[in-house]
């Protein structure tokens, strides 16, 4: 692969050098089917560059080459170097063929499983190559400072500091006399430029220029940029840039502007007429603008997909496909209990019940059209417990409520008690016969709430003495004497911020802020392994839907796909700006959501390691994510205390639940996707009408191809109910197999 | 709102005389003004850094308090030492401190004794953390059960009562109501969640069977023999959240209780009755406003009727007046708006009855009695204005009655009563508002034929007013005790620099002990030279005492940390 695109993939090295575009989506594992992502920004920032800066940068390219010992790469560069003038312009729209020419292309991939199936299960771990290690460096901010000066220095040009609140004055004044339609596309520019000159400023050491600057118009910015501005206002000197993240966020990644045709043309006209070279070089450098052909969008549809670190997601990263369907069910013959059907059909409910049978057993054997393949990615095979397992869950399911508006599910709350403020984490098993609480005491607690009490496996002493040829040795191995409700399971040295059991029920995960995810036995009631790779604190981890897998994300900003018997991630996943606040597979176990505070919320494809979705709209960290059961739809919920519902498909904001006043930490889909519950600080569980939401949506072409939607104003006709508890912030929640909704908190008297 | 605060926020910095003051903590001396700058701004953004990842923690941590661990936390992140150990009991554990031109915050660390520490028997074991399921909504329908709110809110009720005119029309309730296709029972809920539509919700008159059942209970378990039901039945109305629909049946219970039991001299039933209607006042969720028209007629008969008992000249319905007019004085405290005018509306009836009495000698020495009991529980002010003009008349009364000849044992009994009231709650109200000496016979004067006896109570009530006084006196004597042991002086700039050496100087605990008014920072300031007073024991002028301590040293630095962005 790389052979073929050898011209192409030396420029986009040293843009990569240059600009230090680390992460454009899709900076991760795969460094170099990663870079076609990259070059369609690349190309466009080309132009503007002088020629001698150019013959800089490929002294310096050619120079690491060498050290890397890429010595074929150093050859065809050197060849190229003459021609590299010519070769500015063209790659413009090459690239952008390239960059969706090469998603397919690892789709494709895709179909070699079985040869995959090896790569995974097989020790050669697929992750880190070596150019992985270096980039994550720079995108996690702190140790680099080397990287610090190259990205600074981009900031060296500089203006006559007293002219820049006359060049934002006179763009201001500019964008409000141009037409209505216009104007709410071009004031998005306001904020990127803002930002990016008062840094320019700061770094210069014009510090009074700087904070007079800041004064005069941080107030036209809009609100839910408050929380950066009260960084940047932080920031005054040229030393507190070094080694500040958000500073390094403006920097490394361009804000993402979308702006029609039509307005991009009158603001370019206005710059250049003016001769407004300092703001055209900041719009050059520093902004992608993503160019669309149409109506300009309003202010409300702009203001609904704003709001993130860097602007929103280009159209561009959010084209790949994504198989968002649900992998077939084995096929598990229920064996007929005849004695429970008749007991239940005593019971009076026989008609509802038959025909829902029917139709899962319908839905099992069909495939899919959206499901990815089968083996696309390799998954454990089922033991003879999980089958079981699924029996079980089949007959729950047959037994479960339908719910609706007119029909909401009873909600059962679990109040921890006497946890001084101390819980972080809680999550129930898919079956909900347990309940796992993190603290900030460093403890993981596990609670039994059905009247089976956890028992311990004896010592291997003990063990050998019992008969394995008996039929109840399951039981016999078990420690009759360790019998109690609750297990402690001590372990980690910092507050346990994430916690997830596996669906088999053998295993319980947690992450902490002592940078490690500890993987814990539900049997022994021991550490089985800690998996060390995150260096900082880790907030969030979970288990994919099938075991085996997990994904965990923290304050380094990578989130890491790990396999339970693998100590090194299969994956990395890097590209968020910001701490990795939430994570969630999708139950297809094939991409993985997570959640920032960077306000964005990132889909990534397990196969490739690619990120397929950005979506933006949220104006505070994300802190919970629910994946629809049947795939198709995704909820967030941020410190700005709104739910917003996406279609994964096509990667478009579809909705927005307006209600809660605080943070939400809890979100959850009932087990047909009939409703969402959330749950928030506020001390609120609320219900949502997510069928309406849902259709109350026109998805017509249009609106899919370019993303520009009109999110309808219902979130009071969606509320079902809203429910207060006493003072105890709820948590998490889960839907029982049978569509009871659980909550859980601590009571914070 | 937003726009006010940026600008500060981009200015908020340490001030320089913090900057030095930790330096001189670690010992250097002089401090350029413009380091002090430059330090104190580089110090005010790390400050802000380390704040902005604290807050981190504590999201994570699913809290809204930051507390000191995340900050901790947070100083990890940075790769740098967290303080071990830095707790504190109180949510601002700073102490201020001015002198000099100075002012200062700082850390309180008192110095302990481990020997006290030793000695002192073990806490009590925090309880370990445990889980309890409880139904927060059944079929969207969210039960009234300890564990969940109330479910009309006391806001809520308040509004209802007070703003009636928010109510909306029956139309709009009916669509409400069918849309959602659920029973009258959510009608209520759902006035919550509609923002839009605040309806007033249509009051249940039909109780569920349980409801039914439960207030067949409470009522016979109130007006009952056994002693131990009705506390547990007055318990329960007075904590439980969700009697709410009830109360019109509970008030109406009451009103007409004390109805028919005031014709029957039923004394004890009375007494019962009156206890409910503490216990309903007492639940924190229930809002009475909607009620008080049939709960105070029945209160002020409880006072002011003239025979509560059969035989009046044994029972003890005296304790039952004093008890009404109590909960009266409450209800009034509680429920009196500029609208309504309980407050004077009741003055007005008690002082009717009391004229009435007044110009008519053959009033009920009971009724007097009650008009009393229930002015005086009104406050102070109402004694003042109402009962105290009114002694000297009330003093020959009662003097005709105990020097005259024995008409009857009641009007005997009655007029003692009377008698000690009125001393009682007259007494305290004089000693505060006539000055010393209490002379007899300048009270007998003004208050005629009590006035001796008044001014025996108000010598006792002074008497025991300045012994409450001193009490509270040592008790803050306690507190501040450890605090004047430290002060602060002489921070020599500019003065000669080789003489300064810090010390820490621990003044004997006798020492402060015999300064009597501790706390009082005096200022011993020479002009030439600074000072940071804290407090200075000022007996002891001879010894300058205590300089540069461990306080300020840790204290500042803390402090440092705690300037939120």
């Amino acid at each position: 692969m790389a052979a073929v695109q050898d011209g192409q993939l030396n420029l986009e090295v040293e843009k990569d050098i240059k600009t230090e575009i680390t992460n454009d989506g899709s900076g991760n594992i795969n460094a170099n089917s990663s870079s076609p992502g990259s070059t369609s920004s690349g190309g466009k920032s080309k132009s503007p560059a002088g020629s001698g800066e150019d013959q800089q940068t490929l002294l310096a390219v050619l120079q690491f080459l060498k050290r890397n010992k890429l010595t074929e790469s150093v050859d065809i560069l050197r060849r190229e170097a003459g021609l590299s003038a010519d070769a500015d312009d063209s790659p413009v729209s090459e690239s952008a063929g390239a960059g969706s020419g090469g998603v397919p292309s690892v789709g494709a991939d895709g179909g070699d499983a079985n040869s995959l199936l090896s790569r995974v299960s097989i020790a050669t771990p697929v992750a880190p190559p070596a150019t992985a290690p270096p980039k994550v460096v720079a995108a996690s901010g702190g140790e680099d400072q080397p990287d610090v000066n190259v990205v600074l220095s981009a900031y060296s040009q500089q203006g006559d500091p007293v002219l820049y609140p006359l060049y934002y004055n006179g763009l201001k004044k500019f964008i409000e006399s141009v037409l209505d339609c216009h104007r709410a596309e071009l004031s998005q520019v306001f904020y990127p430029l803002f930002v990016h000159m008062y840094l320019e400023l700061v770094y210069n050491n014009h510090e009074n220029e700087a904070k007079q600057f800041f004064e005069k118009f941080s107030g036209d910015q809009e609100c839910y940029y408050e929380e950066d501005l009260r960084i940047l206002s932080s920031m005054s000197k040229k030393e507190h840039m070094k080694g500040n993240e958000t500073m390094l966020d403006f920097r490394t990644s361009k804000f993402v502007l979308r702006i029609s045709r039509d307005s991009y043309q009158l603001l370019k006209r206005h710059l250049q007429e003016r001769q407004n070279n300092q703001i055209w070089n900041i719009i050059q450098e520093h902004l992608y603008i993503d160019i669309f052909d149409g109506m300009p969008r309003s202010k409300s549809q702009i203001d609904a997909m704003s709001g993130s670190l860097a602007g929103e997601g280009k159209r561009d990263a959010n084209k790949a496909k994504v198989f968002y369907g649900l992998l077939k069910e084995p096929e598990i013959e229920v064996p007929l209990d005849d004695e429970d059907e008749e007991a239940e059909n005593e019971e009076g409910k026989p008609k509802k019940k038959k025909p829902k049978k029917d139709s899962m057993g319908s839905k099992s054997k069909k495939q899919d059209p959206n499901a990815p393949q089968q083996t696309r990615i390799p998954l454990p095979e089922l033991k003879d417990s999980d089958k079981l397992d699924k029996i079980m869950n089949m007959k729950e399911a047959t037994k479960k409520i339908r719910l609706g508006p007119d029909n909401l599910p009873s909600i059962c709350f679990y109040s921890f008690l006497n946890a001084y403020q101390g819980l972080t984490a809680v999550d129930f098993t898919d079956d909900s016969s347990l309940i796992a609480g993190g603290f900030a005491d460093s403890t993981v607690r596990v609670w039994s709430v059905t009247p089976k009490k956890l028992r311990r496996v004896k010592s291997a002493a003990d063990l050998s003495n019992i008969d394995k040829e008996s039929d109840d040795v399951l039981e016999r191995i078990m420690d009759e004497k360790t019998a109690s409700e609750s297990k402690i399971l001590y372990g980690h040295s910092g507050p346990v911020y994430g916690i997830s059991f596996s669906p088999d029920r053998n295993y319980l995960l947690s992450s902490s802020e002592d940078g490690t995810v500890r993987l814990w036995s539900l049997q022994t009631f021991t550490c089985l392994v800690g998996y060390k790779g995150h260096n900082y604190p880790v907030w969030d981890t979970q288990f994919s839907p099938y075991g085996y897998y997990f994904i965990s994300g923290g304050h380094d900003r990578v989130a890491r796909l790990w396999a339970t018997d693998h100590y090194q991630p299969l994956r990395m996943f890097a590209g968020h700006l910001a701490d990795i606040t939430c994570t969630l597979f999708h139950p297809n176990s094939n991409y993985v959501a997570t959640g920032s505070a960077d306000r964005t919320i990132r889909l990534w494809d397990v196969l490739t390691g690619n990120c397929v979705r950005i979506l933006t709209g949220h104006k505070g960290p994300i802190h919970s994510l629910a994946f629809s059961p049947n795939g198709k739809f995704m909820a967030s919920g941020a410190t700005d205390g709104r739910v917003l519902l996406w279609d994964v498909g096509h990667g478009l904001m579809v909705g927005e639940l307006k209600g809660h006043t605080d943070t939400i930490y809890a979100l959850k889909f009932s087990r047909d996707g009939e409703i969402l519950a959330s749950g928030s600080m506020d001390n609120t569980v609320k219900l949502w009408d997510t069928l309406k939401a849902f259709d109350d949506v026109e998805l017509d072409d249009f609106t899919a191809a370019t993303g520009h939607i009109h999110l309808p104003e219902n979130s009071q006709e969606l509320l079902l109910g809203t429910y207060m508890t006493k003072s105890t912030p709820v948590i998490h929640l889960h839907f029982t197999r049978r569509n009871l909704l659980l909550a859980a908190g601590a009571y914070n008297p | 709102m937003a726009e006010e605060r940026r600008p500060k926020q981009c200015t908020v910095v340490l001030p320089t005389e913090s900057m030095k003051a930790m330096a001189e903590s670690i010992g250097v001396g002089q401090l350029q003004e413009e380091s002090c700058a430059a330090l104190s701004e580089e110090v005010s953004y790390r400050i802000k850094e380390i704040a902005q990842d604290a807050l981190k923690f504590m999201h994570h941590g699913k809290r809204c308090k930051l507390t000191t661990s995340d900050i901790d936390y947070a100083l990890k992140l940075k790769n740098v030492e967290p303080l071990y150990g830095f707790q504190s009991q109180e949510f601002i554990p700073f102490r201020f401190a001015s002198g000099g031109g100075r002012e200062l915050h700082f850390y309180e660390e008192k110095e302990v004794d481990l020997s006290d520490i030793i000695n002192t028997p073990l806490p009590r074991v925090p309880l370990d953390v445990s889980l309890k399921a409880h139904w927060l909504s059944i079929e969207g329908v969210q039960p009234a059960i300890p564990e969940n709110p109330p479910p009309a809110p006391k806001e809520q009720q308040k509004t209802e009562s007070t703003e009636p005119l928010k109510a909306v029309k029956p139309g709009q309730e009916e669509e409400g109501s069918t849309q959602k296709g659920q029973g009258a029972t959510s009608a209520e809920a759902k006035g919550k969640k509609d923002g839009l539509m605040r309806m007033k919700p249509r009051s249940t008159h039909e109780l569920s069977v349980e409801q039914q059942l439960y207030y067949k209970e409470i009522t016979e378990a109130c007006v009952g023999s056994c002693e131990a039901k009705r506390a547990e039945a007055l318990q329960s109305i007075a904590t439980d959240p969700g009697l709410y629909q009830m109360l019109p049946r509970f008030s109406t219970f009451i009103s007409e209780g004390v109805r028919v039991n005031v014709v029957q001299n039923n004394l004890a039933l009375l007494i019962y009755l009156m206890r409910m209607v503490k216990a309903l006042m007492d639940n924190p969720t229930l809002y009475l406003e909607k009620y008080l028209h049939e709960l105070i007629p029945a209160v002020v008969t409880c006072i002011v009727s003239k025979q509560l008992c059969l035989r009046p000249d044994v029972d003890n319905h005296w304790a039952l007046r004093d008890f009404a007019a109590r909960l009266m004085a409450q209800s009034c405290k509680t429920f009196s708006t500029t609208t309504n005018n309980i407050q004077s509306r009741i003055t007005k009836t008690f002082t009717k009855v009391y004229n009435n009495c007044w110009l008519d000698d053959k009033t009920q020495w009971t009724t007097r009695y009650g008009c009393i009991a229930g002015l005086s529980e009104l406050g102070p002010d109402v004694i003042k204005t109402l009962i105290l003009p009114r002694l000297t008349v009330e003093g020959a009364r009662i003097k005709a009655v105990s020097d005259g000849p024995v008409v009857s044992n009641i009007d005997k009994i009655g007029a003692d009563h009377v008698q000690n009231l009125l001393l009682k709650h007259c007494a305290s109200v004089i000693a505060k508002a006539c000055p010393l000496p209490d002379n007899v016979e300048q009270y007998r004067a003004d208050y005629g034929y009590l006035g001796p006896m008044l001014c025996s109570h108000v010598v006792k009530a002074r008497a025991q007013a300045a012994l409450q006084a001193q009490q509270v006196n040592r008790t803050t004597l306690t507190i501040t005790q450890p605090r004047p042991t430290l002060t602060v002086s002489q921070s020599g700039i500019g003065g000669s620099g080789g003489s300064r050496t810090p010390s820490i100087i621990k003044v004997p605990s006798s020492l402060t002990l015999m300064s009597t008014r501790p706390g009082t920072p005096t200022q011993p300031s020479p002009p030439a030279t600074k000072y940071i007073v804290m407090a200075t024991s000022s007996g002891s002028s001879s010894t300058q005492q205590v300089l540069w301590t461990a306080v300020l040293l840790g204290g500042i630095q803390k402090i440092a940390l705690f300037v939120n962005p």
